[in-house]
């Protein structure tokens, strides 16, 4: 099973970043292999819809679950449209997020976490 | 880190005066104008221009006359009145929108990329200040805004700066939306007028809309004190909380004219009156981040 | 005839300017085109006729046709439809209604519907305003005709709204726009298709950096204007040194006095409160007039 989780580098040991739209990786992995690739975020400097456009560009990906600071209100109706559980909420290293989701430590969101444009500035 | 924007709705308020006050006051902090239609800031703070860049945002269609063949299809579908009877474009009507573009039967348009404006990383007498310039009659200015607010937040992480100090803009669409996002505090600055008070309860709405907490100032107050006071009884009643008044005061002018902020200028009572405005600010600032 | 009042900073007396024109002469409309901050209906206090929402048109999708192959995501430019394998979001307000994705949907599948993003209300100066004219004077006000845009709270698009407000432009009569402040696009928007634009400043440095400013637009523009020069004496004299530099007349000058700054706190229009301003005004329109059609 694959989650996804926006980070500030593209290593395990990286931080959190706390945005979803526009920060600044992605990295992919695979709960049970512990395989991780870190996608740059093609829309980190988009100009608007950063969040509808990370949304549409993770569904594409088989992603069972989404791990962040934030989300805006577009992005979650993507990601929630294409099946993708969001949790927020989430800060520290991408290995310990990772490791405390396997463990069942996170319960997902129903509805976004900040206003729209939260993560622009 | 904490991000203060200054707003007023109306123009002409004293939005830029009391920023400027604020950049003498404020410690560490990074200064960004996001009045970028009309700014105004850099006179008061004289930067020194360090970093300048290209702001490009934005298409516009251009079409080559060599291929095409004047059926008029893109003249029919375009909803903004941009394509001209002699099949050139009104590069001031044309949204960027690529509809003609991609409907064109014989590809005879491409989109370019417009150059919108400059922005700018500036050293000033009170530290950094990111500011820009849209150019004329461009739009897109709210997403010049939400750039420099960006290049003023790495700026301001740099340095682990306290405050962002940010200049925004007149009313409330696209560039208002863009200075007031993801702020912790926003500070109207109003006038004892009708419109004032007209203006700051749109203001307002967009800040309350957008979940932004929102402290008011009364410019110029003694102007009309009965007006003052109906502005009082507004924000009793939407429960945003009075900061301070200020006097109409020839200092500010003058002050203005001299190209400094009222701080440096006087000691007088507005400078009194905006230091207290400061302290309180800094006050709700801190506090609203764990409301 | 269509005068536009417009200026770089806000807060320069744009509203006092344009409102006091229209209650000075004769067969005149008003178009507030601030929809960001409209203002001139607090000096008129129009009885508002007709009151119609303004709408933009923005995609609706209908799914039993949709095959997801996600053409229309890639067409907009403006980044408002999310195509998934198995569902398609439209995103309306960040929709601009160009039309793009309905038209080139292959299936057919994408028809538009109105989204409304403000009001533009129709009306004329009603009897019930504060008025110290005598009965002559009122017989030039009371056919003045009034428009106005308001944009919804939460709105970001203003050009549209501007647009509808302009619809009402009478030939027939002296058109007076308010416009908003600024050099962007609303402010383009609004001065386009002017005969004549008068730009009001006050003599202070904000006041002239963004006077030069409007400058570049109107002339980018090719419109003729002069200078109003509000609130003169306040500051210094480096404004009239610009317009002398440049070749730019100064058609009025409105003296920096209290009683015209406790009137326009109070919602009264400057030549309401001081009527011997009215001729000022009158005078005004003949130059422009004159310059426009000598």
């Amino acid at each position: 099973m694959k989650v996804c989780i926006t980070s500030q580098g593209d290593k395990l040991d990286s931080a959190i970043d706390p945005r979803f739209g526009r920060c600044q990786y992605f990295i992919i992995a695979d709960t049970e292999s512990e395989d991780f690739e870190a996608v740059p975020n093609p829309n980190m400097d988009s100009m608007g819809g950063a969040g509808i456009q990370s949304g549409q560009f993770i569904s594409e990906k088989e992603i069972k679950a989404v791990l962040t600071g934030n989300v805006g209100p577009n992005a979650y109706q993507t990601l929630n449209a294409a099946g993708v559980l969001v949790i927020t909420g989430v800060s520290g290293r991408v290995r310990d997020a990772i490791q405390k989701y396997k463990n069942g430590e996170f319960k997902s969101t129903d509805g976004p976490s900040v206003g729209s444009k939260f993560g622009t500035a | 880190m904490k991000q203060i924007v200054v707003i007023s709705g109306k123009g002409g308020t004293g939005k830029t005066v009391i920023t400027g006050a604020f950049a003498s006051l404020a410690k560490s902090k990074v200064m960004a104008d996001c009045d970028v239609d009309a700014a105004d800031l850099h006179l008061l703070l004289k930067p020194r221009i360090k970093e300048r860049h290209q702001f490009r945002s934005g298409l516009t269609a251009v079409i080559n006359k060599d291929k095409c063949t004047g059926c008029g299809l893109c003249s029919e579908l375009c909803r903004f009145n941009a394509v001209e009877e002699n099949f050139s474009i009104d590069s001031i009507s044309c949204e960027g929108c690529a509809f003609c573009s991609y409907a064109c039967p014989v590809k005879a348009i491409e989109m370019k990329e417009n150059i919108a404006g400059e922005w700018f990383i500036s050293d000033t007498r009170f530290g950094s200040l990111v500011h820009a310039k849209l150019g004329i009659a461009e739009e897109n200015s709210g997403k010049l805004v939400a750039l420099v607010r960006k290049k003023a937040k790495e700026t301001a992480e740099k340095i682990n700066a306290e405050y962002i100090i940010i200049d925004g803009s007149p009313g409330i669409g696209c560039a208002v939306i863009a200075s007031i996002s993801g702020v912790d505090c926003a500070l109207v600055v109003t006038e004892p007028s009708l419109s004032g008070l007209h203006d700051a309860d749109r203001v307002i709405k967009v800040a309350k809309y957008f979940k932004i907490p929102v402290k008011l100032v009364v410019n110029k107050y003694d102007l009309n004190v009965d007006m003052t006071e109906k502005i009082e009884e507004y924000c009793r009643k939407e429960g945003v909380s009075v900061i301070g008044k200020i006097r109409f005061d020839k200092d500010i002018v003058r002050s203005m004219v001299d190209g400094k902020t009222i701080i440096e200028y006087s000691t007088g009572e507005s400078t009194e009156r905006v230091k207290a405005i400061w302290e309180r600010l800094r006050e709700c600032s801190s506090k609203d981040a764990f409301d | 005839m269509i005068i536009s009042v417009a200026s770089g900073k806000g807060g320069t007396g744009k509203t006092t300017v344009a409102v006091s024109l229209a209650l000075s002469i004769s067969n005149a409309k008003i178009l507030d085109c601030d929809v960001e901050e409209p203002n001139a209906h607090i000096f008129i206090k129009p009885e508002i006729r007709i009151k119609k929402p303004v709408f933009i048109p923005v995609p609706e999708v209908d799914k039993s046709k949709c095959n997801f192959c996600g053409r229309c995501s890639q067409v907009c430019v403006y980044k408002a439809i999310a195509v998934l394998k198995k569902d398609i979001l439209i995103f309306k307000e960040l929709c601009h209604g160009c039309g793009a994705c309905s038209y080139l949907c292959p299936q057919g599948a994408i028809k538009e519907v109105d989204r409304e993003i403000g009001v533009v209300e129709i009306g004329r100066k009603g009897n019930n305003s504060i008025s110290s004219f005598d009965s002559a004077q009122d017989s030039h006000t009371a056919s003045l005709q009034f428009v106005h845009g308001k944009l919804n709270i939460g709105e970001a698009m203003a050009p549209p709204l501007i647009r509808v407000v302009k619809e009402s432009i009478d030939k027939n009569m002296v058109n007076i726009i308010d416009a908003p402040p600024g050099t962007s696009s609303p402010v383009i928007e609004s001065v386009k298709g002017s005969d004549f634009c008068i730009l009001v400043t006050e003599p202070t440095p904000f006041g002239l950096n963004d006077l030069i400013l409007a400058v570049e637009v109107l002339r980018k523009l090719n419109l003729p204007f002069g200078v109003v020069i509000n609130r003169s004496g306040l500051g210094d004299n480096k404004t009239d040194k610009y317009c002398k530099k440049e070749n730019i007349s100064i058609l009025m000058r409105i003296p920096f006095r209290k009683e015209i700054a406790l009137a326009y706190s109070r919602g009264i229009s400057m030549v309401e409160a001081l009527p011997e301003y009215r001729k000022d005004f009158q005078k005004l329109f003949e130059r422009i007039k004159d310059r426009k059609f000598s």
